[in-house]
């Protein structure tokens, strides 16, 4: 082999990995990206039924419902909108009604998400980023929701800083007996 | 008194830092030792006063000296030592001067150790370590200064955010940024050789300890890092795909690809245009992981900070610094002359298809980290790429680099025999065959990719040691002579064998975790029992607890398998008073590599627990990997013609000639 044939060889693999991997990450943009989306956006953009897509908002408070066996239904709202949720397992220790969440899944038949993954992701403030932005957006934001830290931690007995707690997607394969 | 001090020190060093970044290069263009020379001291010099402004920091937080900004904000004077010592850089400036303290003791360990580096190569290595310190000195000092102090003092501080009150913060930070930080000596050295215009076997030796010791530490820093998110955030996930995580991982990939082509630079003086690129890469990578996580442009785990000023201020220094070396590198490479000649198949063009795999997997982790930030900036768009996008598009370009593993080690330099490789490799394939066999039989059928998967890993571990195998003569020669071989065999080799093992081991947990775990999520009252994998969890009772700066509920379960009794499991729920928040402390049982992890929810009203119960075959192997790959790292560090400063040049130029 020549120096230019091996030259080309190694520039042709190196290509085709490239455009493998290009075409990889071209498909799975297509396939596995979920949007963000507050309550009023799902009521104007009618997102069809079990399209996956992040729902975030404020916990509406006095909302909680918890049924059996760790299954939860919660209103997540925006001040323009809100939208019923339900989940089936563990919330994260930062849940609480009144403050961010952002929850995974997708709208059922019947309008309801069905999350199967829930956060509460804060930042300093208490709130999600997204939810942040998005109340900002629509003009909404309270300067309540900047407090600092020890403030609202005293008013609402919440951490101080920005942890997250997350439920993973649940598998069940125990049994209880 | 103590504080400004350490303000004063931090100063100081900021002053020979700028020293550092001109007069050696000044030196090197008039030919002057003395002024070269001059790095050396300012480095030295420099690792002494950042010492001292760390070990103020310490001190205060130690002392619980309230009066410091820093020290209020992220600490209780009920805390523990050890969690006042690393609540030091549980935040954003104090993690800042660690990470300038370990430039700084980086730059120092050149100046002390490189004796046998060429004077002008060694000035323009520190000049181009103190470039990179001086920003990184004006960014703490102007926006994230560890030493404020407060007016009126309080009594009591805030307290550190409780999840990061765990003895994983002792030793993931540190550890993550002496990988990180590490990379910044291969980048020096990168840009002193474009500077110089001149580049050789022998510089692909000096580089090579030092990115391999970065490398170490930053292979444990995620191992370790991954471990902690597993057992203390509460849901049994060791990866997420996080964007802070991707953060460390990138410069990780493109590490292990410089690890590769270092070997190629320095036995066979090929590969240096790519090798240079690949040190600026690394380490650039490195810098993009620091702003993601300081700059607060991601909300996640680790990124504690949030503050736009600061996010500016680091974005400007990564322009500078990736921009600038890349340039360099634009406007120099061409002066460097191509190195030897090379078949495609062949142990350099082995290494030349993990660097492609690595590089390309380490951009499509790039783009999956990045891309949703730039759609936000640009169409104001919110979206989340998580674990989907990188099985889909991270995994395919692992698979093949594993078949290729094995491989590798098995080549001849310069011209390769693949058939003869294969040859030698049956025995690994047959192995890797009757693991495939025997899981496929055992699961009857159930999903094909984890008995595939785990073959390949088998593949990975056999094939490591079919080289191991090959060297010493192992079954073909009496057993005595086989080991005695085995001592004689470069340390390097051993290493290899090890990092190889270690990739195997590491996807065999991965699959094992991921396709056999079991879960079971509901609430329990006393004498409840939940079965999972055969074991049967019986809550015996909750109590409550008074830590010393906590009050925690804690659940007792008697574990028993097959109505044998085997342990009690105390999964408990911390409520920290200071900050009134609670975190999950997993109850972890290891049976082998396997265990069992309980984490509590909330208690209802009529005292029933929410609980979540999990059963993880093979876990443990996915951090077992990672530490024996780094312990062939290890290994491969102590290799005589690699140990870091070798003392006399003479000793130097023996080793290279005996290299093989």
């Amino acid at each position: 082999m020549t120096r230019r044939q091996r030259r080309l060889t190694m520039i042709g693999g190196s290509l085709a990995v490239l455009a493998v991997a290009a075409a990889l990450v071209l498909s799975a943009m297509r396939d596995s990206i979920v949007f963000f989306s507050t309550p009023a956006a799902v009521a104007e953009k009618h997102i069809p039924a079990g399209k996956r897509f992040r729902l975030g908002g404020l916990v509406q408070p006095g909302s909680l419902v918890r049924g059996d066996n760790l299954a939860v239904r919660f209103l997540v709202a925006d001040d323009r909108a809100t939208l019923a949720v339900s989940y089936k397992g563990i919330l994260p220790d930062l849940f609480r009604e009144g403050q961010g969440v952002v929850a995974e899944g997708a709208l059922d038949s019947s309008g309801v998400f069905r999350a199967d993954t829930v956060l509460a992701k804060h930042d300093e403030t208490y709130m999600p980023k997204e939810v942040a932005d998005a109340l900002k957006k629509q003009g909404h934001w309270k300067d309540d929701y900047g407090v600092k830290p020890d403030q609202r931690a005293k008013q609402a007995g919440v951490p101080g800083d920005s942890p997250v707690a997350q439920s993973a997607p649940r598998t069940d394969r125990g049994t209880v007996q | 008194m103590i504080a400004e001090a350490g303000h004063y020190a931090l100063v100081l060093a900021l002053a020979l830092a700028l020293i550092q970044s001109t007069v050696p290069i000044a030196g090197a263009r008039w030919h002057d030792p003395a002024l070269m020379n001059v790095a050396r001291s300012t480095a030295l010099a420099q690792l002494l006063f950042v010492g001292v402004s760390f070990a103020a920091l310490v001190t205060l937080h130690v002392t619980s000296d309230f009066s410091v900004v820093n020290v209020f904000e992220n600490s209780h004077s009920l805390k523990p030592l050890i969690y006042k010592i690393t609540g030091v850089w549980g935040n954003h400036e104090g993690s800042m001067l660690l990470w300038v303290s370990i430039l700084a003791l980086f730059g120092g360990l050149v100046a002390a150790f490189g004796n046998n580096l060429p004077l002008s190569l060694r000035a323009h290595v520190l000049a181009v370590q103190a470039w990179i310190a001086s920003a990184f000195y004006l960014f703490i000092l102007i926006t994230s200064n560890p030493f404020l102090r407060i007016a009126n003092p309080p009594i009591e501080g805030r307290d550190l955010n409780p999840v990061l009150q765990d003895i994983g913060l002792a030793v993931h930070p540190p550890m993550l940024y002496l990988g990180y930080v590490g990379f910044s000596i291969s980048f020096s050295f990168a840009v002193a050789a474009l500077i110089e215009g001149r580049i050789d076997a022998a510089w692909a030796r000096w580089v090579r300890p030092w990115t391999l010791l970065a490398w170490i530490f930053l292979t444990l820093g995620i191992a370790m890092g991954s471990y902690w998110a597993y057992y203390e955030l509460g849901w049994g996930g060791w990866w997420f795909w996080d964007p802070v995580e991707n953060a460390s991982l990138m410069p990780w990939l493109a590490g292990t690809a410089l690890l590769h082509s270092a070997v190629v630079m320095e036995k066979r003086n090929a590969l240096k245009v790519w090798t240079i690129l690949l040190s600026i890469l690394t380490f650039s990578l490195s810098l993009l992981g620091t702003f993601l996580v300081r700059s607060g442009v991601l909300t996640s785990v680790h990124a504690f900070a949030t503050d736009p000023t600061r996010g500016v201020f680091i974005l400007l220094i990564l322009c500078i610094f990736i921009g600038g070396s890349l340039s360099l590198y634009a406007w120099r490479a061409s002066t460097l002359k191509q190195g030897g000649l090379f078949a495609p198949i062949s142990r350099e063009g082995a290494l030349v298809l993990n660097n492609l795999f690595l590089t390309t997997a380490c951009a499509t982790v790039f783009i999956g980290t990045l891309y949703p930030l730039a759609l936000e900036v640009l169409t104001g768009d919110k979206i989340s790429v998580g674990a989907p996008f990188f099985n889909l598009t991270f995994a395919p370009l692992f698979l093949p680099l594993m078949i290729a593993v094995p491989f590798g080690p098995l080549l001849a330099w310069k011209r390769g025999d693949l058939l003869g490789a294969a040859q030698r490799l049956v025995a690994a394939g047959i192995a890797a065959l009757i693991a495939i066999a025997v899981l496929w039989a055992w699961t009857r059928g159930g999903s094909a990719f984890a008995p595939l998967a785990i073959g390949l890993a088998v593949f990975v571990i056999a094939g490591a040691l079919t080289d191991l195998v090959e060297r010493t003569g192992l079954f073909r020669v009496p057993l005595g002579a086989a080991l005695r071989r085995g001592r004689g065999l470069p340390r390097s080799t051993w290493g290899t064998v090890f990092a190889h093992a270690g990739v195997g081991v590491a996807l065999i947990g991965i699959v094992c975790e991921t396709t056999w775990n079991s879960e079971y999520i509901g609430s329990m009252k006393p004498d409840d029992v939940a079965v999972i994998a055969g074991y049967q969890l019986k809550l015996d009772g909750v109590t409550q607890r008074q830590g010393p700066n906590y009050r925690e509920m804690v659940a007792q379960f008697a574990v028993s398998l097959d109505g044998r009794r085997l342990s009690t499991m105390t999964p408990s729920k911390r409520n920290f008073t200071t900050r009134g928040s609670t975190t999950t402390e997993a109850a972890l049982l290891t049976r082998g590599a396997s265990q069992l992890y309980i984490s509590l929810g909330e208690t209802a009203a009529d005292g029933s627990v929410a609980v979540r119960i999990y059963h993880k075959p093979m876990v443990l192997l996915i951090w077992f990997g990672p530490v024996l790959m780094a312990f062939g790292g290890m290994l491969s560090l102590s290799d005589r013609r690699l140990r870091v400063g070798a003392p006399k040049p003479a000793r130097a130029v023996r080793g290279l000639q005996a290299a093989e």
